[in-house]
């Protein structure tokens, strides 16, 4: 299988309002020209383009084409588009360098939430029939499922404030944030409900951003990047969309994207065949049984949690421990321009590997309400068949 | 710099379904102020039902009666409810075990405060005055220790009704039973359709240049851009080259005059048309622009139009211009020699 890695990454500022249209273009072009320049490619380098954005979100039809216009398509260009956050997009960019059809890859994610009401908006993403005709807002479901962590005693209001205090000191070294700073968890839990159990602090900031990953295959990543992140696992799942039917403590569809993502990095040969790669799940399955031994390496974790809660309960479904570093970026609570912050997350984790931060990085993205949709992506500064790929 | 203009837009649609055979049985329960479960492969009942069952994938044997009472396995406080929702006042959203379930489902708790609210309360559907077949034919539930709304005791005088126009379900004399159970016009027929309206409100921001480019025209001035890598001018200004993906700032005021590239006659005619068919929408090229411009041709016959022709704007009078592309009111012929196929060839 041919090795991929990412080779470059860049960010927009995440704003609560900005002055760009919801085609995007004006967040795109700087950070598409940052990207490239990083990476010292030229728009005709990159084989394929991938996006992900929304039109429920712009509040208009097809919005994402004039996007397009940011990338300047001519002469024209291979380019594809996903009613997804960008995380998606790169998934998709992944597989187009796995069938063959390109070397170079490119995925943009980008969104203007502060042009509609998000909170409405994001109704539409229920179940069209039993659901959506309510218009149940996306913090009030979080608020359900936060409240049943904290009946069934797996977190506090008090954990949930600690989450936050800690984002916001983390992303005093992000310039991107949209939020940061030093608060205590006690000031914080001074503050009224906005959505009893969720307070604002609980909740992601409404802003706009974008977002942009490249991705290079075997020896074209080795040439472009002194320290490539090598994806060694890239797996999504999606939980059902009866709601009142999911145990929203959890996420199976985290565990299971983080088990079989974990498992390509455990599973050491990726050349090998059947056998090897059985033996390998089984070995991830094993690691989960015993308490998130699973996900053992993973220094760094950038997880897509746009509300406290459900930072933790990630923590817990992909068995990430106290030793592994937690959203050094300030996460989503601190920005989360809506179809860009899932792959700035997988951007954030890559950088932390490209840097010589950390050897083994997992960046998370999520979609739906309540933690229905996760992806994995699990990165590594080793790279995991350095010889004969074209065996 | 100016700053970019802004203005509200409102979307609105009403998206129609097809229910299907599983919740076809569902809506056409709740139209009878009824609830139904699908019972799986496993013995647990899911309310609402699934469709195929998440273990075996089988659709449901059979639907199983639910309710009307329900335990609140989780609730949220709804402080300032939104467009929409289910209660124009202060409410709780919870999920609700419904009795003989083992699933919930997500719906308004009519309260009155957060403090009435907790994990475990009981609490009983309120029926809307009048049911159609849809979710919302639950109103929503309130707390069973409390009185009975004036809408649930109108809805269990619905329900006796119900049971008397079902005994009598194929007589005429059904319809005039009083309050009766199902306020469709049909209640027999099973309910296959839902329709469920969509309201969405933006603010829609225009790019610094389209905001300059509306700034001219309430000016009486065409302004487009020019690409600094490409030379290529652009009307309406757009954020980027969509050749080069730059930033086009080179500003260019264009005249009102240019030549007929392409065309059509429209025929059809549709609600809100501004003009009386049969007419001309055409893609006009304006001197010194390198991109098209969409506009109406008028002042002259539909079959008199054609590619090359060279036409002129018609502006509105002064005191009704404002920040819109409708201060021209349409192209009219200059009266000059046709353009050469070459000038504009490019750009069909």
């Amino acid at each position: 299988m041919t090795d991929i890695a990412v080779i470059g990454f860049a960010q927009s500022p995440c704003v609560r309002a900005g002055e760009s249209t919801t085609s995007g273009v004006e967040m795109l072009v700087p950070i598409f020209a940052e990207v490239l320049q990083s990476t010292g490619l030229a728009k005709g380098d990159i084989g394929f383009w991938c996006s992900g954005s929304s039109d429920y979100l712009a509040g208009r039809a097809f919005s994402f084409v004039q996007s397009v216009d940011a990338i300047g398509a001519f002469p024209p260009i291979m380019e594809s588009h996903v009613e997804m956050d960008g995380a998606w997009a790169l998934y998709e960019a992944w597989v187009k360098i796995l069938t063959g059809e390109a070397e170079v890859a490119l995925a943009y994610g980008f969104g203007k939430s502060s042009a509609g009401d998000l909170r409405r908006v994001l109704a539409l993403q229920l179940d069209p029939y039993l659901l959506a005709p309510l218009w149940p807002d996306s913090v009030s479901i979080a608020a359900l499922q936060a409240r049943l962590g904290i009946d069934a005693g797996i977190w506090s209001e008090k954990d949930m404030a600690e989450v936050a205090a800690r984002s916001r000191a983390a992303a005093a070294s992000n310039p991107q944030a949209q939020l940061s700073g030093e608060i205590s968890a006690e000031e914080l839990l001074g503050r009224p409900y906005i959505a009893d159990p969720l307070r604002e602090h609980d909740c992601a900031p409404v802003g706009d951003g974008a977002a942009v990953v490249i991705l290079a295959a075997g020896d074209r990543a080795r040439e472009l990047c002194e320290r490539p992140a090598w994806i060694t696992g890239f797996e999504h799942r999606i939980d059902s969309g009866a709601l009142g039917a999911r145990d929203l403590t959890t996420a199976p569809s985290a565990a299971s994207a983080g088990c079989a993502a974990l498992a390509g990095a455990a599973g050491g040969s990726a050349g090998a065949a059947g056998g090897a790669a059985g033996a390998a799940s089984g070995a991830a399955g094993a690691g989960s049984s015993a308490g998130g031994s699973a996900a053992a390496g993973v220094d760094v974790a950038e997880l897509h949690a746009p509300f406290t809660h459900q930072e933790i309960l990630l923590r817990g479904a992909l068995g990430l421990g106290d030793d592994v570093r937690i959203n050094p970026s300030g996460g989503v609570l601190c920005g989360n321009p809506m179809f860009a912050a899932g792959l700035a997350r997988i951007g954030m984790a890559a950088r932390e590997i490209m840097s010589g931060r950390a050897g083994r990085a997992l960046g998370h993205a999520t979609s739906g309400p309540a933690l229905q949709q996760n992806l994995v992506c699990v990165m590594e500064a080793q790279q995991r068949s350095p010889v004969k790929e074209a065996q | 710099m100016t700053e970019p203009l802004r203005a509200p837009l409102e979307i609105g649609f009403d998206y129609t379904r097809s229910l299907g055979p599983t919740l076809s049985q569902y809506m056409t329960a709740l139209r009878g102020r009824r609830i139904l479960g699908s019972r799986g492969a496993d013995m647990r009942v899911h309310a609402p039902p699934f469709e195929y069952d998440p273990v075996t994938f089988d659709p449901p044997a059979g639907l199983v009666e639910v309710g009307p009472q329900g335990t609140v396995t989780s609730w949220s406080w709804m402080g300032r409810p939104l467009e929409g929702q289910p209660l124009p006042h202060p409410f709780g959203w919870a999920l609700i075990r419904l009795d003989g379930a083992d699933t919930a489902m997500l719906h308004a708790v009519d309260a009155g405060s957060a403090a009435a609210m907790r994990t475990g309360m009981r609490v009983r559907v309120r029926w809307a005055v009048s049911t159609a077949g849809d979710i919302r034919d639950i109103a929503c539930f309130e707390p069973a220790d409390g009185p009975a709304t004036a809408a649930n005791s109108e809805a269990a005088a619905h329900s006796e009704a119900a049971a008397n126009s079902e005994a009598a379900a194929n007589s005429e004399g059904a319809d005039d039973s009083k309050g009766a159970a199902d306020d469709s016009a049909n209640a027999a027929e099973p309910v296959t359709m839902m329709t469920t309206p969509v309201r969405l409100h933006y603010e829609h921001t225009a790019s610094a240049g389209e905001s300059r480019f509306l700034h001219g025209l309430a000016d009486g001035r065409l302004l487009g851009e020019r690409c600094p890598a490409c030379g290529m001018v652009y009307i309406p200004p757009r954020g980027a080259c969509p050749t080069d993906g730059v930033p086009t700032a080179e500003e260019v005021e264009l005249a009102d005059t240019g030549t007929v590239a392409t065309f059509c006659v429209v025929n059809v005619p549709y609600p809100g048309q501004r003009v009386a068919p049969p007419y001309v929408a055409a893609a006009i090229l304006l001197d010194g622009a390198d991109i098209p411009f969409q506009h109406l041709i008028l002042g002259c016959e539909p079959d008199e139009v054609r590619m090359g022709m060279r036409v002129k704007a018609a502006w509105k009078p002064r005191a009704d211009w404002g920040l819109t592309p409708e201060n021209i009111d349409h192209f009219r012929p200059a009266g000059e020699p046709d353009a050469p196929y070459e000038s504009y060839a490019r750009h069909l």
